[in-house]
Order: structure tokens, then sequence, then C-alpha cells
């Protein structure tokens, strides 16, 4: 007999915000006349993430003071660090979503009909007749809708479903560059085909796991975990798929082949959307898996849970060294930052998991305050034709001398990543990084401190270069420029940048925050 | 001075000063006009902070923390803001805020567009002019701020960031406004430092967890005994931190950062540079190496001794090899560390006394040498000491001057090199004579190489393309007028100095030196 789940409707409000948002979006592309549309897309977007993040903060006040629980007949769950996460998640959304909406001179970011082929009379007229893709608004709310139900997600279905509704707008996303179409299209191309491996093996591990288990339910198979009764095989191969998958989406190698193609070829704007929240929302999902499913199963999948931490920090740094465009090197960069998240999931820990979502926002501020600067710097040709952005490492030599503010902003976001003492950034490695000294992995920290010495190189480069380089003649005549904006991303980069300062600085009321989001909820 | 200032230790207020004044000047357009009279007078009123923190500072109780302040700051990481200072401390900030108003003065006009901005249009001219010197004086007063801060810090987390700190100001005053080849210079000092300051980083991580409670106060330096912990571990800790003070200090064979960074570097900047933060170095062996890990200091101080020794010949035989005069003064500073690390880790109370009165009279001197050198070579053009010659005819007071500060630098009595010179050769032969009859070569090098240098740039036939150079102006007078004084002071009447550093050294050297044999 069918019994009808009872539903927490309150608990769900953020999700359902986020949702209606989406839906509404795509009635408004039907609806309001083109002229007005961009405008109410963005006021109902950013209405929507502010609410949503109001709503997660009234349900970490409930839940603090009556614990978590499951939602949905157990497909959700209502804890500290699931709510952390949608916090986290949320808050870099909305700065996300003002670089996304931003323009500059008239134009936004993205291509104005996706749809004309690159390069073509229709595309050449669409962009005379001043359209644009406001469907970038609806896409994204539904990206960040499945982003939020992924670290609450507790059972393998659920989160493959917001596996899939997070990433499909974010293949869509990809392919919308207003320059660069092509580059753009095969980023899209590539993200889509990869995160469709992705995706099987992680339905691969499922299926698995559910034929070891008979359920898909996390708490379900932690109690099979220990039974082990002779079927460890699928145990031990389903586990490790489900966490490849995962380990797809946080760009850890080496599942991270799509990353650097993808950074580059997307929208600056997305990427720096996808780097910062799919890193949250993927990384909250495979604590959670971790944490809740394999304890158990810690001494069979360490070897590789290691190696991939190892080799994705050795990668990640040694090939951020030697990239010569702007985007890829912070492509490469986000992966040795995976790396290092990986720290705190294998560390097993109970300050691993505050420790890990601190990481998260402290990488989060710096990646999309970085982007948003990226998208500002310009290529200038010889008859003073502002075109894309100024993608080669040379093209950024001399910044700090023409524009000193964002200069001064850029290093403070590439210090962060460094994880220089008074950024975000030292206080999230330090937090990370403790948690797997205590959680017995120092060998992995010793690794991970050298990785970091090596990445200062990169990231001091990049200083050296805005800051003490003349910047280069070229033989076309072309130069470099910043654009000037509507003041989003202005706006964006300021509170990242703020941020980032206060959470280098004065960390302790944030960390006394994620310090109880400690358990999660079996 | 009172112990508290709204609740704040006066200690605090002496760091957010210059701060503050920093931001504001250089956010400030219509400031930045002025910042060099401002900074002046930011300098000169931090000076009489420090001067009045002194007078008030309880002299009969110089071992122990005084004006001390203890905030919790980041309990998750046990990490506390906690300052204070005992004679030591207090003695290193009395250096620092005398050196930065002589720098300000010295660079006064030192701060110019570099080549190649066109100076067609003379407002836009004066305008990045002034963007430009608003932002040197900026760097020095952060940087003052954050040198104050961690001679102040008592707790090991906090001296950690600020000691990482320091970093990013003097990594812009080398690379923006030194010499021809300062990017180099300013890499090459900033990866040496992250480096030594990473292995710090790990030993910090490593000092948290081997504590029993891992509380909200484990960093704290005050009422810390040390850590029971297995040798092995107290080994690697202590080589974490010894490291990145070593690169910091610098010794042999990690300092060869130190001479590009003089090179290229502003005089200004050297000075402060060599003169104060190399101090931090020692400074950290003497206040964390030490009592937070006794056995392995004294387990180590053989090897360390050796490598001190190796730093005081070796940094004598280069300095006479140079032709650079800035390289030159750079080595001559590897050597007197050697002196320095020696006395700290020879340990007896004579040989710790001198390290630490060392570590003042070597920045007086060494700042009046770099400073007087950079009078000379601006008007010179070079610091090629080949290109110059008999120029004590030309320009006597700079010849006279340095002089003075090479004096001072090869400890001669009466000036303010003797007295520690003579107190880390005394407490070293108590303790083993070879060693003591080693270093005494370094003392015969010293000669060696600033009479050569003065021989070399100021005695025989006075060079042509120099003939017409001016002797110092009035600016310049008053600087090296306040150094040569500061010598004069440390030479005949050490005693305010020594009644502050002896209890400090007193009480060190009674936990550390009973290992060592």
């Amino acid at each position: 007999m069918f019994v009808a789940p009872h539903i927490e409707w309150a608990a769900l409000t953020p999700v359902l915000i986020l949702l209606g948002a989406a839906v509404i979006g795509v009635l408004v592309e039907a609806f309001v006349p083109r002229a007005s549309r961009r405008l109410v897309q963005l006021a109902l977007s950013a209405l929507a993430v502010a609410g949503a993040l109001v709503a997660v903060t009234w349900r970490w006040t409930v839940v603090q003071s009556s614990g978590p629980r499951e939602l949905v007949a157990g497909a959700l769950r209502e804890d500290g660090p699931a709510l952390l996460a949608q916090a986290v998640l949320l808050v870099l959304s909305l700065l996300a979503l003002l670089v996304i909406a931003d323009r500059s001179r008239g134009e936004d970011g993205f291509a104005p009909t996706a749809a004309a082929v690159p390069g073509s009379e229709y595309e050449d007229q669409a962009r005379r007749a001043g359209l644009a893709q406001t469907e970038v608004f609806p896409l994204t709310m539904f990206a960040v809708t499945g982003m939020l139900v992924f670290p609450a997600a507790a059972d393998l279905l659920t989160m493959f479903i917001a596996l899939e509704v997070l990433s499909l707008p974010l293949y869509l996303l990809a392919g919308l560059a207003r320059y660069r179409r092509l580059l753009s299209q095969e980023a899209s191309l590539k993200y889509f085909l990869l995160g469709a491996f992705s995706s099987a093996f992680f339905l691969m591990g499922l299926a698995l796991l559910y034929g070891y288990a008979g359920s898909v339910r996390l708490d379900e198979l932690a109690v099979a975990v220990p039974a082990m009764a002779g079927m460890d095989g699928l145990l031990l191969a389903g586990s490790a798929l489900v966490i490849v998958g995962l380990l797809f989406k946080v760009g850890a190698v080496p599942f991270h082949a799509w990353t650097p193609d993808v950074y580059q070829g997307a929208p600056t704007s997305v990427t720096g959307f996808m780097a910062a929240c799919t890193k949250v929302a993927a990384f909250a999902a495979l604590l959670r898996f971790v944490y809740v499913v394999t304890p158990g199963l810690t001494w069979d999948l360490a070897p590789f849970l290691w190696t991939v931490a190892i080799l994705t920090m050795v990668v990640g740094t040694v090939l951020a060294i030697v990239q010569t465009d702007m985007k890829r090197t912070l492509a490469y960069s986000s992966v040795a930052h995976a790396g290092f998240l990986l720290l705190g999931v294998i560390a097993l820990d109970e300050r691993g998991i505050g420790g890990v979502i601190f990481y998260l926002l402290a990488y989060g501020l710096a990646t999309v305050g970085s982007f948003g600067l990226v998208s500002l710097v310009r290529t200038k040709d010889a008859d003073g034709n502002v075109t894309s952005e100024a993608g080669h490492l040379s093209e950024w030599a001399g910044l700090g001398r023409r524009s000193p503010v964002l200069a001064v902003s850029f290093a403070l976001f590439l210090l962060s990543f460094a994880g220089i003492p008074l950024t975000a950034g030292f206080t999230g490695k330090f937090a990370v990084f403790s948690a797997a000294v205590a959680g017995g992995a120092w060998p992995l920290v010793v690794v991970a401190v050298l990785a970091s010495a090596a990445a200062a190189f990169f990231y001091v480069r990049i200083i050296v270069l805005m800051f003490f380089t003349e910047p280069p003649v070229a033989e076309d005549g072309s130069s470099t420029t910043v654009v000037r904006t509507e003041g989003l991303t202005a706006v964006a980069v300021v509170v990242c940048a703020v941020g980032t300062v206060l959470l280098g600085v004065v960390p302790s009321a944030i960390l006394a925050i994620t310090a109880q989001a400690s358990k999660f909820l079996l | 001075m009172p112990q508290d200032i709204l609740g704040q230790s006066p200690l605090t207020v002496l760091v957010l000063v210059p701060a503050l004044v920093a931001a504001v000047v250089w956010l400030v357009p219509p400031l930045r006009r002025l910042a060099r009279p401002i900074g002046l007078a930011t300098s000169l009123v931090v000076l009489a902070g420090a001067v009045a923190l002194a007078a008030g500072f309880d002299l009969g109780a110089a071992s122990e923390t005084q004006y001390l302040q203890t905030n919790g700051w980041i309990p998750a990481f046990g990490a506390s803001y906690a300052v204070g200072v005992n004679g030591l401390g207090l003695t290193m900030i009395l250096l620092a805020t005398l050196l930065v108003p002589l720098v300000i003065v010295a660079g006064w006009k030192e701060v110019t567009l570099p080549a190649g901005v066109a100076d067609d249009d003379e407002s836009a001219a004066a305008k990045a002019l002034a963007y430009r010197q608003a932002g040197w004086v900026a760097l020095v007063l952060v940087l003052e701020a954050l040198m104050i801060a961690v001679f102040a810090a008592r707790d090991v987390f906090l001296f950690y960031v600020l000691f990482e700190a320091m970093l990013i100001p003097v990594y812009f005053l080398i690379g923006v406004y030194g010499g021809p080849n300062r990017r180099y210079a300013a890499i090459k000092f900033l990866l040496y430092s992250l480096a030594g300051g990473l292995l710090m980083l790990a030993a910090v991580v490593g000092y948290f967890f081997v504590g029993t409670d891992q509380g909200p106060q484990a960093f704290l330096l005050d009422g810390a005994q040390p850590l029971a912990m297995p040798y092995g571990t107290e080994l690697a800790l202590f080589l974490g931190f010894f490291v990145a003070f070593a690169v910091k200090a610098p010794m042999w064979p990690v300092h060869t950062w130190l001479p590009d960074a003089a090179q290229q570097a502003p005089p200004g900047t050297s000075t402060l540079l060599v003169g104060v933060l190399d101090k931090v170095g020692t400074f950290g062996m003497i206040a964390l190496c030490l009592p937070l890990f006794p056995e392995a200091s004294r387990a180590a101080a053989p090897v360390i001794i050796v490598l001190a020794l190796v730093s005081i010949i070796y940094g004598g035989l280069l300095a006479i090899g140079q032709n650079d005069l800035m390289r030159m003064i750079a080595f001559t500073s590897v050597s007197h560390f050697g002196f320095i690390v020696l006395g700290i880790f020879v340990g007896t109370s004579t040989a710790m006394t001198g390290a630490m009165i060392y570590m003042v009279a070597h920045g007086v001197s060494t700042a009046a040498m770099f400073l007087v050198g950079g009078f000379l070579t601006q008007r010179g053009g070079t610091q090629d000491m080949s290109a110059y010659g008999g120029m004590q005819r030309v320009t006597p007071l700079i010849a006279g001057t340095f002089l003075v500060s090479g004096l001072a630098s090869l400890a001669l009595p009466g000036l303010s090199g003797f007295v520690p010179e003579y107190l880390v050769l005394l407490g070293t032969f108590q303790h083993a004579p070879w060693m003591a009859i080693v270093a005494v070569f370094g003392v015969v090098l010293a000669a060696l190489y600033i009479l050569l240098a003065y021989q070399r740039v100021f005695t025989g036939p006075p060079s042509t393309t120099h003939a017409g150079m001016p002797d110092l102006g009035g600016r310049e007078k008053v600087v090296m007028g306040v150094l040569v004084a500061a010598m004069l002071f440390l030479g005949f009447y050490p005693a305010p100095v020594l009644d502050a550093l002896t209890p400090v050294a007193d009480a060190v050297s009674t936990f550390f030196v009973g290992g060592v044999a």
C-alpha cells in the first residue's frame, strides 16, 4: 500500500523559493516585453537568492533550538553541515549573480543569440539589434536549486537528481560566451560529455551499492557497511564509483581534464559562479557520503583517496605554474585547491566538516572576486574597438600602474589563494590542515604545505607582472584596457575583498559557527 | 606611561597609529602631496610614544613581560591577541622607532618618477610623483607598525602571522622603489622568506597539536611551560622555527637573498631590512626557540655554533671581495649576524647579553653605513666602489661619517660595536676557547673590509668624474648626526641598555645554558 509521505514544507522553503523563481523566470521570458525583461529577471533572481538566504538562516536557528531531523520520508536531511553549506552557497551565488548580470558598454558577457552559427550574418544582426539572452537568469536559478539540494540529499537517488539539476543548466551556460564563440561551444560540449561520464560513474556506483545493501539511503548503507557479508567487492566498487562521480564535479585529478578547457571557454562570470558554487555543493555532498557511509571503510578507501589527494595537489600546482592564460592558471589553481579541500574530507575528524566549509567560503569569495575582475580586463585593437577578455598573462603586465584599485584587489585574491596570513585563504588552510593532522593524515599535510609553497610562486608571478613589469608593445597595435561597468561587478568585488580580509583578520565569529556544524545526522 | 589606554595596552596604540596614518595617506588623494611631512610627524609621534613607554618601564623587572594585554582572537585555533614587552622587546621597539624617522628624512628626495614616464605634462607628472611618494611613506609606516607588533607579540600564532605579513611591504619597497634589477631581488627575497615561513607554519601547527588541551590559549607565550613531547618531535618543531629565523637573520648558507636585496633596494629600505627586520630572526631564536624547545636548542647548539662561525668568517671574506658598496655592507651583516647567533647559542649570561646588545648596536651602525652609502652612491650615480677615489677631499663629511660608522661596525672601543663584541667573545671564550679563537678572526676581517673599502673610495687621487660632488646637506647632516650620537652613546654609556637586557639574558640562560658543555 502506498502511503503519501509527510512533507515538511517549512523546512523546504529555501529550495521552494529558488525553484519558484526559476519557473517564474521562464514565464517572464515568455510574457514580459524585451525592454524590461533583463531588469525583471535580475530583480527576481536577486530577491530569490536573498530570500532563500534569509530562509536558510531561519532554518539554522530552528535546527539550533530543536535539533536536526529528516525531511520528506528520509530523502533529505536538515542538519548543521547541510544548512551551513547552503548558506555559503547562497552568499556566493548572490555575489556571482551580480557579476553575471553586469554589463559593460551596454553588453553583458553572453552571446546575443546562442542559437546563431558563430560568425554568421544572423549573429551580427542580433548583436546590432541589441538582443540579450536573458534566459541566463532562470538557468542560474535552476543550477542554484540543484546545488541547494545536493548537500542535504540523504539518499543516492536524490543526490543524483540534484546533481543533474545543477549540471544541465551549467552545460548550457558554459556555451554562451559573447566572444570566442567556438571556444565556448567546445567548452560546453566537453563539459557535457565528461559530465555525462561522471553521472554514469555515479549511477553505476549507486546500482552496485543498492545490490549490496538493498537500499540507496545513506543511513541504511551506513548500517549495512559493517556487515560486509562476503560482498565487499560490491560495496568497495560501489563506494569508489560514487566518490569518483563526485570527484569529477570538484575537479580532482585524474578527473580534472575538463576543468581548464571549460573554465577558459565559458563566459568568465559563469566560470566564477561554477568554480565557486559547484565546488561548495559537490564537496558538501562528498563530505556527507564519506563521513556517513565510509567510516567503516577507512582502511580500504584510504589508498585511493590519499593518491587522489596527492595527485590533485601536485598536478594542479605544477600545471598551474606552466600556464600562460589567466583563466587556465586559475583553473589549475582551483584543481590544487580541490586537493587541499580533500584533506578535510579524508581527515574524518569532526573539525574537518566545519574546516572544509570555511575553506569553501574563503576560496569562493576569492574566486568570484577574481573572475569578476578578469571579466573587466579586455583587449583593445588598433582601431580602439574593445573586444574579448585579455586572456594571455602577458597582457596583464603593468596593470598595477594604470588601474591600481583593480590590481590591488586582484592581488588580494591571489594572496588569499596562496594562503598568506591575514587573508581568508590562510585561515581556511589552517582549519583544514589542522583537521587533517588531528585525523592522522599528517603526511598529506606535509605534501600540502610543500604544494602551497610552490603554488605561491605562480600567484606571486602574476602580482609581479601587474606591478613591476612594463606593458608590452604589441605588433598589431592592440593594447589592454579595463572597461567600465554598471557597477554590479564592482559591488561584488568589494564585498569579496572585504570578506577576504575580515575572514583573515577576525575569523572567530564565522569559525564559531562552522564549529557548530560538526556532525551529520545519520 | 600608563599600563593601559582605554583598556588597550599602549603597545596596541603604538601599532595602530602608523597603520591608520598609512591607510589615510594612501587612500585620500589631497593628502598625498603632504605624505612625507605627515609620515615624518607620525614617526616622530610614535618615537615619542616609544620613549614614554621606556620611561614607564620597570627596569627592576626587565625580564618580565610588561604592558601585557591578552584578548581572545581565534579561539578555535588557540590564537590570542597578546602583546607585551620585556627588556629585549622594548629595546628593539626603540631601535625600530628611532630608525623609521631617520629613514623618512634620509629618503626625502629619493623617491622619483621612474625613467620613461613622460614629463611633458607637468601637473600629471606632479600627481604621479605625489602618488609614488605617498605609496612609499605608507609602506614605511605599515612596516613600522608591523615591526612594533612583531617585537611585542606574546603569542606564537600572532608572531607567525606578523612575521609573514612583514614580507609584503618589504617586497613592494624593494620591487617598486629599488634599483634596475629590483624584480629579481624582490622575488628572491620573497621566495626565501616564504619557504622559511611555511616551515614555521608547519611547526606552529605541530606545536598546537602537541599541546594536550589545544584550548583557546594554546599559543600564549607568557606562563607557558615547555610542552612535554618526545625528543624527535621537539627537534622537528625546533628546526621548523629555527630555519625560518635563520633565513631571516640571515645565516650561512641561507643568506644569499640578502646581498641581492641590499644591492637593489633603496638605502632606506636596506636600513630597515637589515637594521631591524633581520633582527626578528635572532629575536625569534631568543623569544621562541629557546624557551619553547630548550632540549632541542641545547642539542642543536653545537651545530648552530659551527654555522655561526662559518657565517662570521665567510661573510667577512666575501665582504672583502665585493665591488658593490651595498653588497659589501650586506656581507658585513652576514658576519655580524654570525656573532649574534654565536652569542645566543653559546648561551652563557655574558654571551647572551652580548648578543642582545649586539642586535641594537648593529642596527645603528648598519643603518649609518647603508644611509651614508646611499648618500654617496646617489650623488655618484653608481654603487661600484672602483668608480670612486679620493672622496675624502671632495666630501669630507660623507667620508668622516662613513669612517665612524665603519669603526663602530668593526668594534672600535668607544663606539657601539665594542661592548657587544667583547661580551660575545668573552662569553664564548669562557665556554669554549677554540670557538672564540675562530670568531676573533672575524674581528680581523672586519678591520680589513671596512678599511679597504674606505681606502678605495675615500683616499688616493680624487676621481675626476666626481670632482664637484656636493657634501652632506642639512637634512642629511641631521640624520648622520643622530646616528653618530647613538653610536657614541652606546659606546661610552651602554649602562641603561645593559640594565634592560641583562635580566632578560640571565633569565633565558638559566634554563638554557645548563646542558651546553
